[in-house]
Parts: structure tokens; C-alpha cells; sequence
């Protein structure tokens, strides 16, 4: 099914790899079903959208990517490895960014980009965090308390720390939520940059439809904590034979139970 | 362990400290008036002629002894507390750092601030009220280091109950010491206690030491039989520190409370 959603057959033997495999997740919160049934995996070089209205399950499926939430049930494996087991390892190899969750306020720029250098063991860390904050045009913001950040200076601040130990595999929650327009499709472009340059794996999800098509080699649909729909972009709005992501999304959003069967 | 996560995570406390006055000052501040008040209070005592001279010893003695205590274990809290208030903790819980190694710094960090508050009151103690803590000779370390364990020991435990409460159970850490004060003979000896309340006064590592104390200053010896008790004691407290820490830890990721208490 994958190769099918592989526009760019350069990418195609990379991608053969399964960087994650999610099996039969469920997550629930004391009753609430955040995750309730889902299933998918991740080729290396991939970047995959996971969308979906709010309370969908986005963010819950990302922490448990991450290892912050266990699973209630099913398994994880990332990198082959079983997350439970190998959290540290994998971590290591893994990074993080979000718009809602900044770096350390208290630290200036260049402290906090410091500190988690050391923590990942970024070799160069000079060389390294100058090049990340050129790339994200904030060079200017190095010596500035992280607190007193807009909240776009503030979101490119933590992709520069999420890029610090060139991921394998980055998890993108709502990255480009807080960005203005012209940052934001700065943005899309770079990490499609890093993914050709690195190779690197991402998991992103978002609200920006605009995003998705442009930066998602494949996406998956989420809906009420299962995955409704999944291939590249293109092919997702066919098979709801709308005429643009964002159609699919209102019209998953208003009846997406009476969906279900169309997704299989 | 990986030392230089921990090296880290130090690096990152050092930043904070350095940087902000208030956060000097404060360190400084309750013990300093803590000192103040006692000593005082002492003084007039002695005036008054209601006191033999070896109280104003004991009660200044008590006085920077529960002062350790109590800032080795605010150490570890507050400093926790204040990533959650700062909001710096989900990046942290995502990278690749170990429960112990986030643990391991803030005990290095606890041990610098209190080394810097010791020489302090010392120094003040014996400007002030010519009361010298040296006098005690060299069961003066001893003690000194059951104190600190204590107080890591309860500060674990504290620590333990914010991640599982939330940020509303922080009152827990200014209040949880004196909760145990009246019981384990700080002002007065374990013989003013009732019967039935020795042993449970007698079970906390603290008694034995403020008891040892007080059988120094009256020049009896080093107290042999305390400080092991003290010692045995506090291994199993620091032992199930960590083990409430861990449990309360994999409940957090369980309810999904660790991104919580990174972002909320
Ligand atoms: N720690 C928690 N405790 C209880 N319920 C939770 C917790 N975290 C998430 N939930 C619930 O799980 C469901 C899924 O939440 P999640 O944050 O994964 O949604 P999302 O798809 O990221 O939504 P959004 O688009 O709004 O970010 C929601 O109904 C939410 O209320
Ligand atoms: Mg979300």
C-alpha cells in the first residue's frame, strides 16, 4: 500500500524501512477513549500528517510515540525496538517540537539550545546551533530570555532545538500553529529541505490543510481515536471525492461516523 | 547514568541561579531570619534569667539543624515546582533522560545550596551569638549528612505527590516538614513526648539526630547509637522515596499527566 503514496521513487528504497509500527493502540483516560483502536506504520524518510478534528487523538498518539503516556493497549515499536523497553534508546534518536509547548522560560535562547545539546550530545553544539538559528532566520533572538519570545519566535526556537541531534525521527505536534504566513511557508519548505537532506523521518500533525498537502508525503485521517482514512494527500481527497483536504476534513468533522466504511 | 545528561540538567539549575537575583536572595533569606529571630529570642532568655546558658546552644543548634532539613528538602520540591511553573518540563520528560539522572542533578544541586547556606549560618551564628556549630567537632558531619538524606528523602517523596496531584498539590511542599516537626524532638528531647508517640518519633531519622545533637552539645559523646539509626533509617527512606517517585512517575504517564505538568 505504501509504495503507492511514494511520489518520488528516489525515496522509495529508503522508505522501505518501517520506522514505526503502531499495533492496535488504545489509550483511555479514567473512561475517556482518546485512542481507541489504531494501527499504522511509519517508513524511513516518510513524512507522514496526522490529522483529524479536535479531541481526535492527535496529541495522545504522539505522547505515546514519545513515551510520555503508556498505552492502555497494543504496542510500539520504533526504530524495531520496543518503546517500553528501549524508551531511552530511542529517544535519544527521536525529538520533539510543538507550538504549546516552549523551552525552559527562564533560560535565555543560546542556554536552552546549550543544555539540550549536552542532554542529546550533539557534537559542535556552536557550529550547530548558529547554522539552526540562521536557517531559522532568529540568529538575532540568541541572547533573548525564551520567555519573552513571541509565539512564533517561540515555535522556531523549539524546531531548532528539535533538529539539534538530527533526528531520525522528529514528531511534530502542530509545529506551524503560531507561525504568520510567510514564516510558516518557510517553514514547510525547510523541512522538506531537512527531510532530503537527512533523510528524516517525521510524524506531523496539524490543523493547516495547507500544511498537509504541501510538506505530507501520506496522511492519516483520525476521527473520535481511530484512523478513518490514510494515503497520500491526493488520493485521500479522491477516495472522498472532494475537491481539496479541506472539504474532507468539515465533511469527516460533521458525519465522520457514517465514514467509516468508505476508509476500508 | 549517563554523566553528561546529568552535567546537563546542572548546567541548566546554574543557569537559572545565576541569572536571577531574587532567586539568590531568597536562598538566603529565611534562614538568615529564621537564624535571626531564634537567636534573639534566646538572648533575652538568658536575660531574663529563665534559661541555663547551654539552651541558647540547643535552640540555635535546633534551629540550623532544622533549617538543613528543611532546605535539603526544599531543594529538591521547589526546584521541581519551578520547572512545572516555568513550564519546562515536558522537553525535559521527552529527551532522552533517565528518572535518576533528573534526579541525581537536582540532588548535586540541592547539595551546592546547602553547602552555600551552612557556611552562612555558621558564620553569622558564631558573629552574632559566638555560637560556634564547630564545637561539636567532628559529629558534626555525621549528623549533618543524615540531615541532608532526610531531607532528599521527604523531598522525593514530595516531589512524588506533585507529579501525581498536580501543580494544585503544591502547598504539599512548604507544608509536609512541619508535619513531621512536633514529632521528631526538634526543640525539646524525645523524652517530653508522650509514651505512645516515641515510637513513631523514634522511627523518624531526624529524632536521632536533633537527640545526638543535643547529647554533643552537653559534651556526652559522639553519639554512636544515633547516627547509626539515623543512617539505617534513612536508607530506607531514601529507598522508598524512590520507589514512591518511580510509582508515581509510570501512574503519571499512565493518566497522561506528565504533558500536563510540562504545559498546562
Ligand atoms: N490526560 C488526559 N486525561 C483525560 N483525558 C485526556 C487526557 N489527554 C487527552 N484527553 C482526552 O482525549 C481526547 C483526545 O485528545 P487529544 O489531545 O489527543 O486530541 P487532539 O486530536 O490532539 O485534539 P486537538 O486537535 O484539539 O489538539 C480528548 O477528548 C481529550 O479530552
Ligand atoms: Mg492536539
Amino acid at each position: 500500500m505504501w509504495y503507492r503514496t511514494c511520489t518520488r521513487l528516489n525515496w522509495c528504497k529508503l522508505m522501505s524501512e518501517a520506522i514505526v509500527q503502531v499495533e492496535r493502540l488504545r489509550k483511555e483516560f479514567d473512561g475517556t477513549v482518546a485512542v481507541a483502536d489504531v494501527s499504522f506504520d511509519v517508513r524511513r524518510g516518510e513524512i507522514v500528517g496526522v490529522l483529524g478534528p479536535n479531541g481526535a487523538g492527535k496529541t495522545t498518539t504522539i505522547q505515546v510515540l514519545l513515551g510520555l503516556t503508556t498505552p492502555t493497549a497494543g504496542t510500539v515499536r520504533v526504530f524495531g525496538q520496543d518503546l517500553e523497553k528501549h524508551r531511552i534508546e530511542i529517544l535519544q534518536r527521536c525529538n520533539f517540537s510543538s507550538a504549546y509547548t516552549g523551552l525552559p522560560s527562564n533560560l535565555k535562547v543560546w542556554e536552552n539550545l546549550l543544555v539540550f545539546s549536552m542532554i542529546y550530545g550533539a557534537k559542535g553544539w556552536r557550529e550547530k546551533v548558529e547554522q539552526l538559528l540562521a536557517l531559522f532566520e532568529i540568529t538575532h533572538l540568541r541572547g533573548k530570555i525564551t520567555g519573552h519570545l513571541s509565539s512564533g519566535e517561540s515555535t522556531r526556537v523549539n524546531l531548532c532545538k528539535a533538529l539539534l541531534n538530527d533526528p531520525e525521527l522528529l514528531m511534530l505536534d502542530e509545529p506551524t500553529a503560531s507561525l504568520d504566513p510567510d514564516i510558516a511557508d518557510k517553514v514547510r519548505k525547510l523541512l522538506r529541505r531537512v527531510q532530503h537532506e537527512k533523510g528524516t523521518t517525521m510524524i506531523y500533525t496539524s490543523h493547516n490543510m495547507r500544511d498537509v498537502e504541501e510538506v505530507c508525503d501520506r496522511v492519516l485521517f483520525m476521527h473520535k481515536g481511530r484512523i478513518i482514512a490514510e494515503g497520500a494527500p491526493r488520493q485521500v481527497v479522491e477516495k472522498f471525492q472532494q475537491n481539496s483536504l479541506e472539504e474532507v476534513f468539515i465533511r469527516v468533522a460533521r458525519g465522520g461516523d457514517l465514514l467509516g466504511e468508505v476508509a476500508e | 547514568m549517563n554523566w553528561r545528561r546529568v552535567g546537563a540538567l546542572i548546567l541548566r539549575y546554574t543557569f537559572l541561579y545565576t541569572r536571577s537575583m531574587p532567586r539568590i536572595l531568597e536562598m538566603f533569606f529565611w534562614p538568615v531570619m529564621d537564624l535571626l529571630v531564634w537567636g534573639f529570642v534566646t538572648m533575652y532568655l538568658l536575660k531574663a534569667g529563665k534559661a541555663v546558658p547551654s539552651y541558647i546552644t540547643f535552640l540555635i543548634g535546633s534551629m540550623i539543624f532544622w533549617d538543613i532539613l528543611y532546605r535539603s528538602q526544599q531543594a529538591i520540591t521547589i526546584s521541581f515546582l519551578e520547572d512545572v511553573w516555568a513550564r519546562n518540563l515536558l522537553n525535559i520528560f521527552v529527551a532522552p533522560i533517565r528518572v535518576s539522572e533528573f534526579i541525581a542533578a537536582t540532588y548535586a544541586v540541592g547539595f551546592v545550596k546547602i553547602m552555600v547556606i551552612v557556611a552562612l549560618l555558621t558564620v553569622l551564628a558564631f558573629s552574632l551569638y559566638s555560637f560556634n556549630l564547630f564545637i561539636m567537632g567532628i559529629s558534626l558531619i555525621p549528623l549533618f549528612v543524615n540531615l541532608l538524606l532526610m531531607g532528599w528523602a521527604i523531598g522525593m517523596m514530595t516531589t512524588a505527590l506533585i507529579v501525581r496531584l498536580g501543580q494544585s498539590a503544591e502547598a504539599l511542599a512548604w507544608g509536609i516538614p512541619f508535619l513531621i516537626q512536633p514529632v521528631c524532638a526538634v526543640f525539646y528531647p524525645l523524652s517530653i513526648l508522650p509514651k505512645w508517640l516515641q515510637p513513631v518519633s523514634l522511627a523518624i531519622p531526624a529524632t536521632h539526630v536533633f537527640e545526638g545533637m543535643r547529647q554533643v552539645l552537653e559534651n556526652k559523646g559522639m553519639p554512636v547509637g544515633h547516627l547509626w539509626a539515623a543512617f539505617g533509617l534513612n536508607l530506607l527512606y531514601l529507598a522508598a522515596g524512590a520507589l514512591i517517585f518511580s510509582r508515581m512517575f509510570q501512574v503519571a504517564r499512565r493518566k497522561g499527566l506528565l504533558a500536563k505538568l510540562g504545559t498546562q
